[in-house]
């Protein structure tokens, strides 16, 4: 079943002669479970798509449906809770002055939901925090656990769709091991269906099924988990981001002295 | 939990446990979660002399002026003209004015108007300007301009000048008064709170919020106001000093409060007959002017510190 | 694995300790390594004290810290009793640091290109006019296409990957012979990245310098660097020939290669790492 249709999306920013069209005719569709990943470098309009989707940027053009719901520049409350999104810094993502408790309660208070108390342990529970932690403030969090917090602030709405936005960029390699382990985990046992946008390609192929490249505002090419791993892509482009995601490649002359 | 060094370890008990209760930071409740808070700062302002002096100085500025009667023996207002005039000595510390009425006293009571015209102008200014200059930040657009050249026209004029228009305009009295200096406050508290929310305007957590469906409302209460309010307090504090300096000026003025009720500003204005042969009529309500400024200067900057939220 | 003929750098038992409120933090903890003439990575997570190590060494570390070491040794110097003076001239001229966002380095309100020969007339009172020969010569050898434009510019002006070759033409114009690039690339896109790593590449190799490459990712530093030195807990844990780092020994490098996601060894779960107090032990 489809989850995410999305038809010639195209965004942009400003209005007379400041517009400037950051992405340009852009279509996919994402099924229920799938997770989609957008790449490409900074400026490629990745995080603009993903704005889109969650209602951040209204400036759009095209159709965007979600859960079978044709979405407009304005969304109900229902259709918000649909989706929710987690950030790229867990330092500039929490409420600094509020308690984890209170940055949980917040979202269950807009909607109106009931059982607050037991709905903030379940979401603690789920990405792994202990219960105290709902009385700390995040200065006391390291990055995982702040991220961990955003984590379960947007799972608090039962969303159907995770809109991750560079989820673990900002963490330490070994919290990014934990962090992707607890989305696929959480993916698996919500049924959830995740669009993530990242910089890192081996990110993506860890946890995608499928993969857009995004070069210039639009799609340059979508590629399965399986032609990145086999290396069997079609665009030139791509191949340049799969080797610099492996490191460094010594440009035209031959390096031999690495091992003496 | 690693212990401060600086707090007393010796103490036993009861107090012992309370502090390393307060100082704990796994917290099993909201509550104490906030007393930690409360209890960090408090530590904070001891360590800091200078602001702790201040915080002395307004406390017993609070005390003096709700137990004026009990701190005085004469009668405020009782004139009594064969004791015009007296130097300080045993009886009267502070000498007697021109109608023979004790200055201390006086100055006890003075305490009660000053409080009360600083305390009614910062609880009418604070929620004005956060109100103006939030929405401003907030909403943007052509909103802002109104709102911003709306204040930039009050910024436009000398605070006291304005504040001597307003209230020659309204009358003389302490009323107007305060209404004629809250005017003049808040359009700073405006500008500020509209630049401190203009910074928060587009970080995560707001848009996180906006995602979920907050309304502006809320967004403004349960979002900016936190993180607005340390700047705002501090402000505020910083200003009293200018309240209570432009308060005492319109009761020099005679614009303020009116005789026969004890004002520093009014007492000082109507020393100033008597300068030559009777110094403490001006000096006294002079230094204690002088003094409760300087407190709340000095609280003010010290409060700077210990809520700038860089350190939590 | 064989050492180094000459040792530009020589650290010895070096610990930084920072005095706080709640005690002495120690930040580095008994480091000792060596630089010759070759790319040396220090790999590290956020805490794991290698941006102090790199600081340290040019003696920028903040004033309340206390360094303390056996020996560190650049060249014919002393950096532990070497006086502020004698520090001034080696900052820059000899040692020179690249940092991660040149925006924060270079001076706003100054040209580029006047930025650069300061540099020049600071170090080698040459005339002004040589050293915007100099200064263009080198902005042209970091594959800048347009030197002379570029001269005029301001730091707001150009763009990441052009600012961080810029800020390495300027590190590199007074010949120091150690360069210490704290997480140099890691504001920078992939193909930036390329670019700007080739640049430092080949100029290290073409004026035999030493460089020490201090940063968090793994894959970096194993394909750009000689050696490795693996830090934790401000600890240096392991030390090894980047071509060997798949035959790492310590868990905690190992922990690491194995937390990382990768395209050529997809795992479903990826390892997490498990920290042992054991490693704290020294």
């Amino acid at each position: 079943m489809t989850m995410i249709k999305v038809d010639h999306l195209a965004v942009s920013y400003g209005q007379g002669d400041s517009l400037v069209r950051v992405v340009n005719d852009v279509s996919f569709e994402v099924s229920e479970g799938e997770t989609f990943g957008l790449v490409g470098e900074s400026g490629c309009g990745k995080s603009t798509v993903l704005g889109a989707l969650a209602g951040r940027n209204r400036q759009w053009t095209g159709s965007i449906r979600i859960d079978g719901e044709t979405i407009g520049q304005k969304r109900s409350i229902s259709q918000l809770a649909k989706q929710q999104m987690v950030f790229q810094d867990p330092f500039g993502s929490i409420h600094p002055r509020h308690t984890i408790g209170r940055t949980l309660l917040e979202p269950l208070e807009i909607h109106g939901k009931d059982n607050r108390q037991e709905r903030v342990e379940k979401a603690l529970k789920d990405v792994g925090l202990p219960l105290n932690f709902r009385y700390r403030f995040p200065h006391q969090l390291s990055g995982g656990q702040r991220q961990r917090v955003a984590i379960a602030r947007a799972l608090i709405l039962e969303p159907r769709i995770l809109l991750l936005d560079e989820p673990t960029s900002a963490l330490d390699v070994s919290i990014q091991a934990e962090i992707l382990n607890l989305l696929k985990d959480l993916r698996d046992r919500e049924k959830l269906t995740y669009i993530l946008v990242s910089h890192d390609l081996a990110v993506v192929a860890h946890l995608c099924d499928r993969v857009a490249i995004m070069q210039n505002g639009g799609f340059v090419e979508i590629a399965t988990k399986a032609q990145l791993l086999a290396g069997t892509v079609a665009h030139p482009y791509t191949r340049v981001l799969m080797d610099g995601s492996r490191g460094y490649v010594a440009s035209k002359r031959p390096v031999g002295v690495a091992a003496s | 939990m690693t212990q401060d060094p600086g707090t007393p370890m010796t103490k036993s008990g009861y107090f012992a446990d309370l502090h390393n209760w307060l100082i704990n930071e796994d917290f099993t409740s909201t509550k104490q979660a906030r007393l930690h808070k409360a209890y960090v700062a408090w530590l904070s302002l001891l360590a800091n002399p200078l602001a702790f002096a201040g915080f002395a100085v307004i406390i017993a500025l609070i005390v003096i002026a709700a137990l004026a009667p009990a701190l005085t023996v004469y009668d405020p207002y009782s004139q009594d003209l064969t004791m015009a005039l007296k130097a300080p000595s045993a009886s009267h510390w502070f000498g007697t004015d021109e109608f023979g009425r004790d200055v201390y006293t006086r100055v006890v009571y003075g305490a009660r108007t000053t409080l009360y015209i600083s305390i009614l102008v910062t609880v009418i200014v604070a929620p004005i300007g956060f109100v103006i200059g939030a929405s401003a930040g907030y909403l943007g657009g052509w909103i802002d301009v109104v709102l911003m050249r709306i204040t930039d026209i009050f910024l436009s004029f000398p605070s006291l000048v304005l504040a001597l228009a307003f209230s020659a305009a309204l009358g003389p009295g302490i009323e107007n008064a305060v209404i004629a200096i809250a005017l003049t406050i808040w359009p700073p508290i405006a500008r500020l709170a509209r630049a401190e929310t203009l910074t928060f305007r587009h970080a995560d957590f707001v848009v996180a919020a906006e995602l979920q469906g907050a309304r502006m409302g809320r967004i403004l209460l349960r979002h900016i106001v936190p993180l607005c309010a340390p700047s705002i307090i501090v402000r505020l504090t910083l200003n009293m000093s200018s309240i209570i300096l432009t308060a005492a000026g319109l009761g020099f003025l005679g614009l303020g409060a009116q005789p026969p009720m004890a004002e520093w500003g009014a007492m000082a204005a109507a020393g100033r007959k008597y300068l030559l042969d009777a110094w403490w009529l001006t000096t006294i309500p002079g230094l204690a002017i002088l003094v409760v400024s300087l407190a709340f200067n000095l609280f003010g900057d010290g409060l700077r510190d210990i809520l700038d939220p860089r350190n939590a | 694995m064989l050492k180094p003929p000459e040792n530009i750098l020589t650290v010895q038992n070096m610990s930084v300790e920072f005095p706080t409120l709640s005690g002495v933090v120690t930040a580095v903890r008994n480091v000792s390594f060596s630089v010759g003439r070759e790319k040396v990575g220090i790999i590290g997570e956020s805490g794991s004290g290698k941006s102090t190590v790199g600081r340290s060494i040019m003696r920028l570390q903040p004033p309340q810290a206390i360094v303390k070491a056996d020996r560190l040794q650049f060249e014919d110097i002393n950096l532990l009793t070497a006086p502020e003076e004698q520090m001034l001239s080696v900052r820059g001229r000899r040692i020179s640091m690249i940092l991660q966002d040149p925006k924060y380095s270079l001076n706003p309100v100054m040209t580029v290109g006047e930025q650069i020969s300061e540099t020049v007339i600071l170090h080698e009172r040459v005339s002004r006019k040589e050293a915007r020969q100099r200064t263009l010569a080198m902005l042209e050898r970091v594959n800048i296409r347009d030197p002379q434009r570029v001269f005029d510019l301001y730091p707001h002006e150009v763009s990441g990957g052009m600012g961080q070759r810029i800020m390495i033409s300027m590190m590199l114009i007074a010949s120091p012979s150690l360069i210490i690039a704290d997480e140099p690339t890691s504001a920078l896109d992939v193909t930036v990245r390329q670019q700007v790593l080739s640049i430092l590449d080949d100029l290290v190799t073409e004026r035999n310098l030493g460089l020490i490459f201090i940063s968090h990712d793994l894959n970096l530093v194993r394909s750009f660097c000689d050696r490795v030195i693996i830090m934790y807990a401000g600890r240096v844990v392991e030390t090894i020939a980047a071509a060997d780092l798949d035959d790492a020994q310590h868990p905690y490098t190992r922990g690491l290669l194995n937390a990382l996601p990768s395209l050529d060894h997809p795992r479903d779960r990826l390892e997490v790492l498990r920290r042992d107090p054991a490693w704290l032990e020294n």
